[in-house]
């Protein structure tokens, strides 16, 4: 039978100042490893939860988002006319011809301006995604200089709010509405009339043009049919793969910042894991020959201190996802790498997150202790109870 | 009376020596001697000469050059490490000069220590465990850290550790080289209890004379030659 577990717990608790601030070390490394895990999942949350699977993203040919893309009016129009094309009220067809633009606008409190996208928008288009909802206000009248902000334009940009005037265009645009899209990239978006905008902004072209499948699996057969028609260049997205692609280079790019963070720091902490338990060893010598002279095998002294090392390492571990988890609390705006425009979105704790930051810094008290503990297991009888 | 009775100990040309460097220093040289079942013997001698040595060699933490070194029928030198450890869970109770409890461990959990090496089960554990503190009189001290014991306390705490597994012999290094004078005579009247009561075999290291006068045999260990109290 093992050296009991309290032995390893009790010599924790024991030397509580040290443990805690080598234990310390270890939750700030934790709590950077969950924090930028996630800050990737929040974000990749937020894109995903902005598509949808049945709606189909149209855009131009080679280009990497809504922002490059320039949709010809004729071939908006082909694309209008595919059997795919789900059909909503009225008869007309669930599909819209949608502008993007990019603008500069100041911030609430501070001078600084920050890049937004405006979404000229038809009236298809809030069909389209039934995850926005208007909540403060009134829709804008088509044909008209009203606009309606996203959640958290409105609460960051200056003029923002309803009632508010911005502007942009070379035109003073009224807020009359505020929506809400959740989660999504949406919130951070300022919606308007698509043909009001194109005439301020002399865009004769769309950027993309959007719709919903009558049959979702009938999404390879349309792709294929406008993909391979010599009168279009276009390329057709589920608009879930759509955003989640527009994820992707953020969240290698937080995965890259992470993982190095996390080594440089790990290092830190593994070092001061190890150190502390050298010395608990050195510390300890004339016990560890007590144990082995009463009979218990070298592998339990290892496995003892090993275990002594896990603990320190859990310890640290949950200190460190203590506090990561208060970042839910918070939401963060930062550049979508892709269209250069404010995203904002919160830190998301999963299950998997948890379990990952728990088993990292097992694996840190794991690393640091391998060594003390193989020095334990190493000594000679004899010579550790000489020590006193 | 020892002699009808086959010896638990039995050492034959046992030598040892250390080596610092190129220089060889020999500690024990060509030893052979019995120790009879049940015998208190006391090992004497100027230090450095080699007693706490001899004592590690028939405890089996420590190994010899050559020789041979049987008790109670088990040749230990030829043991491999794990059989070894296995065989001092079964066949040593020791005694340290500074007790060596563990700190972190309640005097009842540092008697329990050796069981857990047994196949006992938890209750029986526990019964054996109250009853070696009672016969060490700490039964009402069992949940103290031995930081809330004194010394002799202590030292009666490693004697219930020492015993609760009732091992064939008992080996102590100066039990009484840390304790006054009051103290160090009540360990060596428990120590005197445990051999004429239970028959213990117990060989203990000492320097102090009253200690040794509680042993029925004193032997004196010089230049690395064991010789009787009586040459
Ligand atoms: N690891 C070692 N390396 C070198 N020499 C050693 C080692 N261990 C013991 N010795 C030497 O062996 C000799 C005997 O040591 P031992 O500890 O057995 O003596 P002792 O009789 O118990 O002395 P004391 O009464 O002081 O405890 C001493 O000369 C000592 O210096
Ligand atoms: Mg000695």
């Amino acid at each position: 039978m093992a050296i009991p577990f309290s032995y390893s717990f009790r010599n924790l608790w024991t030397r509580r100042l040290t443990t805690v601030l080598t234990a310390s070390g270890m939750a700030l490394v934790v709590f950077v490893f969950a924090s930028i895990l996630m800050l990737s999942e929040g974000l990749r949350k937020t894109l995903v939860d902005t598509g949808s699977p049945d709606n189909v993203v149209v855009i131009r040919k080679g280009s990497a988002s809504e922002v490059q893309s320039g949709i010809e009016r004729i071939q908006a129009a082909i694309v209008e006319t595919e059997p795919e094309v789900a059909f909503g009220v009225r008869g007309r067809r669930l599909l819209a011809k949608e502008l993007l633009v990019l603008i500069n606008l100041p911030k609430r409190g501070t001078n600084k301006t920050s890049q937004v996208v405006i979404r000229g928008i038809q009236p298809e288009s809030l069909l389209l995604r039934p995850q926005v909802k208007l909540v403060q206000g009134r829709m804008p009248k088509a044909g008209s200089s009203e606009i309606m902000a996203g959640a958290s334009i409105a609460r960051r940009f200056r003029g923002g709010g309803v009632g508010e005037n911005l502007r942009f265009g070379m035109r003073d645009w009224t807020v009359v509405g505020i929506f809400d899209a959740g989660n999504s990239a949406f919130s951070s978006e300022i919606w308007g009339d698509a043909d009001q905008l194109m005439q301020a902004f002399r865009r004769p072209v769309y950027s993309s043009v959007i719709f919903k499948l009558a049959d979702s699996s009938a999404f390879e057969a349309v792709k294929k049919r406008l993909e391979g028609d010599p009168r279009l260049t276009l390329e057709a997205r589920r608009e879930t793969k759509y955003y989640a692609d527009q994820s992707e280079m953020m969240a290698k790019f937080l995965r890259i910042l992470g993982m190095s963070l996390t080594v440089i720091f790990s290092l830190g902490a593994i070092i001061g894991a190890m150190i502390t338990m050298y010395s608990a060893v050195a510390n300890r010598t004339s016990e560890i020959g007590t144990l082995r002279a009463l009979g218990f095998q070298r592998g339990s002294i290892l496995a003892a201190f090993l275990m002594e090392s896990l603990l320190l390492g859990l310890v640290g571990g949950c200190i460190g996802l203590f506090f990561a988890s208060f970042l839910q609390l918070f939401t963060i705006s930062t550049l979508n790498f892709q269209t250069f425009s404010e995203l904002a979105f919160s830190f998301t704790l999963t299950f998997e997150i948890f379990y990952k930051s728990l088993l990292f810094s097992l694996i840190m008290g794991f690393v640091g202790g391998v060594l003390p503990a193989f020095r334990a297991a190493r000594k000679n009888i004899v010579e550790a109870l000489r020590v006193t | 009376m020892n002699q009808t009775k086959p010896p638990i100990v039995r050492i034959r040309n046992l030598s040892k020596s250390y080596r610092r460097g190129s220089q060889i220093i020999p500690v024990l040289e060509d030893i052979t001697f019995d120790i009879p079942d049940g015998e208190f013997l006391a090992l004497m001698g100027p230090s450095g000469s080699g007693k706490s040595t001899l004592l590690n060699l028939l405890a089996g933490i420590d190994s010899a050059d050559t020789g041979s070194i049987l008790i109670n029928g088990v040749e230990i030198t030829t043991l491999a490490e794990t059989e070894l450890a296995r065989w001092r869970s079964l066949h040593v109770g020791f005694i340290f000069q500074f007790y060596n409890l563990i700190p972190v461990l309640t005097a009842f959990e540092n008697v329990e220590l050796p069981l857990l090496l047994t196949r006992l089960s938890r209750q029986e554990r526990r019964a054996h465990v109250e009853t070696a503190l009672r016969v060490v009189g700490l039964a009402d001290r069992m949940d103290h850290y031995p930081a809330q014991l004194s010394g002799g306390q202590q030292q009666r705490v490693a004697i219930a550790r020492a015993v609760v597994t009732d091992p064939t012999i008992l080996v102590a290094d100066e039990p009484t080289g840390d304790l006054d004078r009051y103290s160090a005579g009540e360990i060596l009247d428990l120590m005197d209890r445990l051999n004429r009561e239970s028959g213990k075999t117990i060989i203990m290291v000492t320097h102090d004379p009253r200690a040794a006068e509680k042993a029925h045999v004193i032997r004196y260990l010089e230049k690395g030659e064991l010789s009787d109290a009586s040459q």
